[in-house]
This record gives structure tokens, sequence and C-alpha cells, in this order.
């Protein structure tokens, strides 16, 4: 009993700190984070979808399914090369690291439309 | 480079010093790289010289024959091209089934002269599309080598690329095949991974996946590269050096290139559902979970760090267990596992010969000998090692996948004779390391012990590789000045303290590196010397082991040098003496060059894609005169095509290969005995071979008035008289022999119009309105029906 009790106040007090130290992170950085996020849900929105209806043009599904994602996994390292807290992306503008991820978007984009079908 | 820190009198000069000796450097690099793609291009050229400019063996034949349609019709008709004149009656969509890399660049490359009014032919631009690309390849393998270690071992291992002899086998003038511009691809996509890796930029990890798709387009083994770089992550991540930098490079690489590798028509949607690329997800999730563990490690103390450990670890272990086990029963309810032949026949050697008997017959899925990896690779078998062990000190991330990347390609080496061609620029990867830094110790002890060169402060611009070198030479000089490598910007005090450490250390490496003045020289000579005998055999290797084109052949004897221009002779014939219709029956070794020389329909060919369709001519090739005439009619076959060697000695005969038209032919149709062939265990063709070998269509087509040249009708090739020596044929009639009895054709004779005596029916209701027609009953089963 002792036991739950502690580990359900251990679940709280690591909640708490959670979220306490996501709040501390610059606005910018919750801008790309809540992108990621919506990008995640489109995604697995598409994956019920064709759960529920089936696979038939499937190159549209992956087509759809991977620009998700895809634009997820960019958004997330934007964000890391935005981060003023890693040491290793110091010396890069971000102007530069908002150019390179519009350009890898770009790409992304331009292979989704020949592969929508 | 920025401004240095403190104005003693020396350091403007070593300012502008080191400005000019980098620019000599810079310079001096480049028409080293120039001259070596040079050289790239012209040791490649022997069998132009030697022979013609022609394009060589087999399958270069049915790539030119793609090209050509290609330059001729666009590239939409080529996207959706049926070709109706290979594997009658099934056809081949040659858009979906082929790798259109090659092409596509050859085509770019002709229509790009065409446009600028150089007239070249399509032929001459696909003979010198390999020798081009392979001066590209050394120009990748210097900036992949320079990223790991510096531009002296960039240079090393660029100058031994553009010559090693397992490469050159695969791209000479005139080899137009896949792996010409493939191991370019493969080296490149390498050489951007790399860099992503090393800088963290996410432009070079778009760069990265479009060179992925050029690989893929070019070659099927990319799957090696789709393996290797999750196999490197997942080492980087074990062994704890897990960064952002890592989740840059491989992150992007494995969305965008999957959808990539998914819009080439080859790969389609085995590009997410194969085993063979299930490696890269399972590494991506894994890198995903590894860098939220690590972020939620940045933003919690150590003690809430635990307590979520545990919470997770307990719930999260369920799910994952539960989510595996779903996987691996998915995987594993498929027979193969999900794996490709091919692939299969990687992991498990055994695997082709027991059950792939097409696969194992190809001598280039052989296991390489011993001997042959000194022939392909020559000195550079024991540099490699020297490299490894360079690579480990300091290991980095680029080095450990240097590391990584020489492993897998030896063992993979070592199981299929082809891969020695992916093994090649690992080897020189490694070697040009290991000869650099050894020449760096050398010329550095020779350095600090000459007299009045030891208190220059300027190091050898050529042999850069390490802005410690410049380091610790002028921390010596000037304790106080802050030295500039050529990329970093220096802070004001930890710079300092990081280079007076430095500097100490220096002091004791230089002392430990120096070896004594003679030792080094001679050492530096024998160097010298190993490196020439390396130039020495790879120019050997080029001109006489590698550059035969195999559709001419020559052989020197006391009167002079002979031409065999046989294949091209019996092409030529066929070309001009046969109906555009006529369907051509032979072995599928020579289906590409008789569709592309000859012009005329063929019914299989090297792609050897049904099985059943190449035993069904391995069995007409093994049966007697009236079951073969039987199948062939049924396939509307008018000439047969058979390849002898024995007047001239040729060994590559259809005599020789007629083991596996038995093995192949029995595979499928079980009335097809391989003992009735043998005697003791052995294929023989003299008095002593079995009655069915002597009565079979190959023995009477290869030895038709075979007696007629010599006498005796001795084979040249088994060094044996042959067994049946006077007989006719009934069903064929021989129209060309050619002028050494190398190509010989014949036509089939066609079906009487009278039957004489009762018709004989066949047993049953034939439904089998099938092309594939009935062989008439002899007693023996119907494989029919």
């Amino acid at each position: 009993m002792a036991r739950e009790k502690s580990s359900k106040d251990n679940a709280q007090a690591l909640f708490h700190s959670l979220r306490s130290a996501y709040a501390a992170t610059p606005v910018n950085l919750k801008i790309i984070d809540l992108y990621v996020g919506f990008a995640i849900f489109t995604a697995l929105i598409q994956v019920v979808y064709m759960a529920s209806v089936g696979s038939f043009p499937f190159n549209s599904f992956l087509s759809g399914v991977l620009s998700c994602v895809g634009t997820a996994v960019l958004a997330v390292c934007l964000r890391i090369q935005v981060n003023k807290e890693n040491k290793e992306f110091k010396d890069l503008p971000p102007e530069r690291a908002f150019a390179d991820f519009v350009l890898c978007n770009l790409v992304l984009h331009l292979v989704i439309m020949n592969f929508l079908g | 480079m920025a401004a240095p820190e403190t104005s003693t009198a020396a350091v403007p000069t070593l300012y502008t010093n080191n400005t000019l000796r980098n620019a000599f450097g810079g310079v001096l690099s480049f028409f080293i790289l120039l001259l070596i793609g040079v050289m790239a291009f012209s040791i490649r050229l022997f069998s132009v010289i030697k022979y013609e400019s022609v394009i060589h063996e087999f399958d270069p034949y049915f790539n030119y024959r793609v090209t050509q349609f290609l330059a001729k019709n666009g590239i939409y008709e080529f996207w959706n091209w049926f070709d109706d004149r290979t594997w009658y009656p099934l056809g081949r969509v040659i858009g979906g089934t082929v790798y259109p890399g090659l092409t596509l660049t050859a085509g770019t490359i002709w229509w790009l002269l065409n446009s600028l009014n150089i007239p070249l032919s399509v032929e001459t631009v696909c003979v010198f599309t390999a020798p081009i690309f392979s001066a590209f390849a050394s120009w990748a393998t210097f900036l992949l080598t320079k990223e790991v270690k510096g531009t002296g071992a960039g240079l090393t291992a660029a100058a031994l690329l553009a010559m090693v002899p397992s490469y050159i086998s695969r791209s000479v003038a005139g080899s137009y095949d896949n792996e010409a511009v493939a191991i370019f691809a493969l080296i490149f996509t390498f050489y951007l991974y790399i860099k992503t890796l090393n800088t963290g930029s996410l432009f070079y990890a778009t760069l990265n996946s479009i060179a992925y798709f050029y690989m893929v387009c070019s070659w099927g083994g990319y799957t090696f590269i789709i393996n290797l770089i999750p196999m490197h992550v997942l080492l980087c991540i074990v062994t704890g050096r897990f960064s952002s930098r890592l989740y840059i490079a491989y992150a992007p690489l494995v969305v965008l290139g999957t959808l990539l590798a998914a819009l080439v028509p080859v790969v389609g949607f085995n590009a997410v559902m194969t085993s063979e690329h299930f490696a890269s997800f399972l590494v991506f999730i894994i890198l995903h979970v590894v860098a939220f563990v690590y972020y939620i490690k940045g933003i919690l103390s150590p003690k809430m760090f635990k307590v979520a450990v545990t919470l997770v670890v307990s719930v999260g272990l369920a799910v994952c267990c539960a989510v595996i086990a779903v996987l691996i029963a998915l995987v594993a309810s498929s027979p193969t596992k999900g794996w490709s032949g091919r692939s299969l026949s990687l992991l498990d050697p055994t695997y082709a010969s027991k059950y792939i008997p097409i696969i194992a017959s190809v001598s280039e899925h052989q296991p390489p000998t011993w001997p042959s990896y000194f022939m392909d690779i020559n000195v550079l078998a024991f540099l490699v090692p020297a490299g490894i062990i360079a690579c480990f000190s300091p290991l980095s991330d680029s080095s450990s996948f240097v590391v990584l990347y020489i492993a897998t390609s030896v063992y993979f080496s070592g199981v299929m004779v082809r891969l020695m061609l992916v093994f090649a620029p690992a080897a020189c990867i490694t070697s040009g390391i290991a000869l650099s830094q050894s020449f760096d110790v050398f010329t550095r002890s020779i350095k600090f012990q000459l007299p009045g060169i030891s208190s220059n402060t300027e190091v050898d611009a050529a042999e850069t590789s390490s802005a410690t070198a410049e380091a610790q030479n002028d921390a010596v000089k000037t304790e106080k000045s802050e030295e500039t490598s050529k990329n970093r910007p220096s802070k004001k005090s930890k710079k300092k303290e990081k280079e007076e450490k430095p500097s100490t250390k220096a002091k004791a490496e230089k002392r430990l590196l120096a070896l004594p003045l003679d030792s080094s020289v001679i050492s530096l000579l024998l160097l010298i010397l190993l490196g020439a005998f390396y130039v020495v055999h790879c120019v050997w290797a080029a001109a006489e082991a590698y550059s035969a084109p195999s559709i001419v052949l020559t052989s020197r004897s006391h009167d002079g040098l002979h031409v065999f221009d046989d294949f091209r002779e019996a092409y030529g014939w066929l070309r001009h003496n046969t109906d555009v219709d006529d369907k051509v029956a032979s072995w599928w070794d020579y289906g590409y060059q008789t569709t592309a020389m000859a012009n005329r329909t063929v019914i299989v060919d090297n792609n050897t894609w049904n099985n059943t369709h190449i035993a069904t001519v391995g069995t007409a090739m093994s049966s007697p005169e009236k079951a073969a005439w039987e199948i062939f009619h049924s396939l509307d076959v008018k000439y047969v095509l058979v390849v002898f060697g024995g007047l001239v000695g040729y060994p590559s005969d259809d005599i020789n290969k007629f083991l596996w038209m038995v093995r192949i032919g029995g595979g499928v149709f079980p009335h097809i005995k391989e003992p009735d062939y043998l005697r003791d265990g052995q294929y023989r063709i003299d008095s002593q071979a079995t009655p069915t070998m002597l009565n079979c269509l190959m023995y009477k087509l290869s030895y038709y008035r075979f007696v007629e040249t010599d006498g005796k009708g001795f084979d040249r090739v088994r060094q044996t008289e042959i067994g049946k020596k006077h007989f006719k044929l009934t069903h064929f009639e021989e129209v060309f022999t050619t002028h050494h009895w190398m190509v010989r054709i014949y036509k089939l004779k066609p079906p009487k119009n009278r039957i004489r005596g009762k018709t004989k029916k066949s047993k049953s209701k034939t439904s089998s309105t099938s092309s594939r027609g009935k062989r008439s009953g002899s007693g023996k089963k119907n494989p029919w029906q």
C-alpha cells in the first residue's frame, strides 16, 4: 500500500517536474514542438484511416504518412539546430538553419507529389 | 582564420606564411586530383587500344540496347517499354525491371553532347562512361577520406582507388555495366553521410538523400548502404557517441531515402516491405527512443530522472515485447522470412546451391580464392590492417564508420567474388590512411633531425592532416601566440589553455615520433618502392588480365596473332540472313548479345528471371533430337545457336556449360535425371559416354560433322576424341558455322506434310492450348499434363 502510494507520489512529482522544466523552454522551440506534434497527429489519423478502410492505393498511403513523418523529423532537426543550449550549433545562424529546413522540405514534398499518384 | 591573440613580431609573418602555405597546398592538391582523374581514365583504355572501341561481355550489350532505345525514343517510351523481342513468348517489362541509373546517365551525357553539336554516337558514349565515372569515383574517395583523416590521406586513397585492379575489372572502357556508375554513387553517398555527421548540416543531409536515390537507381547493391548506415548509427549509440549530429545525419535519410527508393520502379514497395530495409526502420525507432531519453535526461534533475526510468521501464517493457512479438510473427510467416534469394545467399553461402541452381551457376557468385585477393587489391591486402589500427587513434565517428565498412565488406567479399568490388574502395581508404600516416611519421622524423630545418616553424604544406601538427610546432616556438586551425575561430581564454596542453604534449610527442634519421630515410624509400610495385601490378592487370572484351578473342602462336571474331560473325549472319521475326534459341548466356547485335527475338536471356523457361530450353538441349524439336517447335523457334570450342580450344563453350542445362532442366522436369549423363560421376563425351549423353541435342549440334575437320574428331577442350563420330541430323539442318567453328547455327526442319501410318493421339483432353505445346508420348510421363 505504501509502495503504491509512494509510486503514485513519484509519478505526480515526475509529472510536475517535467511540466515545469518544459514550461521553461523558449517560445520559438515550443512552436516547433507544436508543429511536430501536429504532424505526428496527422500521420496517426492517416494510419487509423488506412486500418479502417484498407490500403489500396498503397503509394498514396505511404506518401501521406511519410510526408507527415518526414516533416516532423525535419522540424526536430530544425529545433536541434536552433536551440541555444546546444553547444555544437553555436555558430550556426538560425536563418541558415531555417533555410536548410525549407530546402529539405521542398525536396521532400517534390518527391511526395511525384509519388502520390 | 581569426586574428592571433598576442602581438609578437613573429606573428604577422606566421599568419601570412600559413595562408601562403595553405594556398600552395590547395593548388597542389587540386592539380594532383586532376592528374589522378586523368590517370584513372587512361588506365582503363587498354582494351580500346588493343582491340577496338567495342562493348564487352554480355550484360553491357543489354544496357547498350536499352540506351539505344532511350536515345531514339525518349524517356517516356523508355519508362513504359514492354520488350517483346526477348523471353518469347512472355516478353519483359523493361521499364519496371531494369535499374535505370546507368542508362539514364549515359543517355543524358549523349543528349548533352549532341545538343552542344558534338556528334558522338551512343556506342562511344556507352564505352567511355565507365572510365569517366571512375575518375569521379576517385575524387569522391578523396573527399571521403579527407573527411575522415585529412587531405594527405585523401590524396593517397584517391590515387590507390584510381588504379586498384578490382575496380578496373568492372569499369574498363567498354564494360558498360551497372557497377560503372554505382561505385561512384556508393562512395559519394558515404562521403555525404560522413560530411553530415561531421558538420550536422541539414543541407548535406538533403544531398545525402539525393545521392542515395542515385545509388538506388543504379544498382541492386544499394541494400548495402541502407544496412551499413543503420549499423553504424547503432554502433555510435552503443559506444556512447550519440549526438544531435547523428540524428540529423540519419533520420532525414531514412524518411527521404525510403520515399526516393520507392520511386524507382524496380524497387517500388519493396522499399518498405522486404526485410532488407527493416534494419533501417528499426534503428530509426531506436534512435528516436535514445534521443528522447537524452532529452528527458537533459531537462530533469537526476533524482526525477531515476523515477522516470523506473516508471517507463515497468510500463514500456510489456508494450515493447508485445509489439516485437507481433513483428517477428509477421516476418516469420513468409517462407524466406522476407529476404530475397540473392540476399539470402549472401547471408547463408550454401543457400543458393541447395535451392536456386541458377544463382549458384553464375561464376561471379562463387566465393573468391585466396590468390584473387592478391590479384585484385595487391599491396593493399597488408596495408589494410595498418589502416584499421590508424583509424583507432583517435577514434572518431567517421573513422569508426570506415572500420565498420571494411569489416562488413571483407565478409561479403569472401562470400561472392563479385563483391570484391565493394571491398575495393574500403581497402583503398584504409590503406590510404595507413600510407599517409606512415609518410607523416617518417618525414617528420627526418625533418626534426636534419640540421637547419628543425628551427623552421613551417610544416610541409602537402602533409597537412592535423592542425595539431602546426599547433605543436608553433607552440614550441612562441609559447604565447594563439594558433588557429583552418576552420575554428578562437575564443579568448578557453582555447589558450587547450593550446598550452597540446604544446607540452607536443614536446613529448616530438620526442616519441622522431625515429632515427637513417632508418626513416630507408623506410621512406621502401614505402615508395612498395607504391611502385603496386603501380606496376595495376598497370599489368589492367593491360593483360582485365582488358579482354570477350566478344573478340586473340591468341598468339608461332605464326603470329590470331583473332577470333566468330561471335560477331555469327550475329552478323543472323542479322542479314534471317527474317526479322525469326526466333532464335540458345543458352541464356547469349541472349543479350543476340538481341543487341543480331536483332532477333530470343527465348531466354541473361536476366534469368524465369527459371521454368530456362529449364525448358535446358531440357530441350538435353533431350534427344525429336523431343527437342517438339519443344522448340512449340516455342516457334526457327534457329538454334550453339557455341562450340572444341576446334580451337575455347573453354567456355556450351558443352562445358552442359551440366547446368541438365541441372536446371532437371530441377523443373523430373524426367531429366543427371545420373543418366554421368559416367563415374563425370560428364564425358568420348567413347565412354552414356548413350543418353551421346544422343542428346547438345552433343549432336556441337559435334555434327566435327570429324571432317581432322579425321579423328579430337576435341581440344576436353582433350579426347569424341564418342559418336558419324551421324546425321534428322530434325535439324545446319545453316551456318563460323570460321573457327565456334558458333554453329541450325535451323529446325519444318514438320512433315504427311504422317505415315497411324496418327499418334496424345493422351487425354489436351486442354493445353498453352504455348508450351505437348511432347509426343514415348512411354515417359508427359510433363505438360
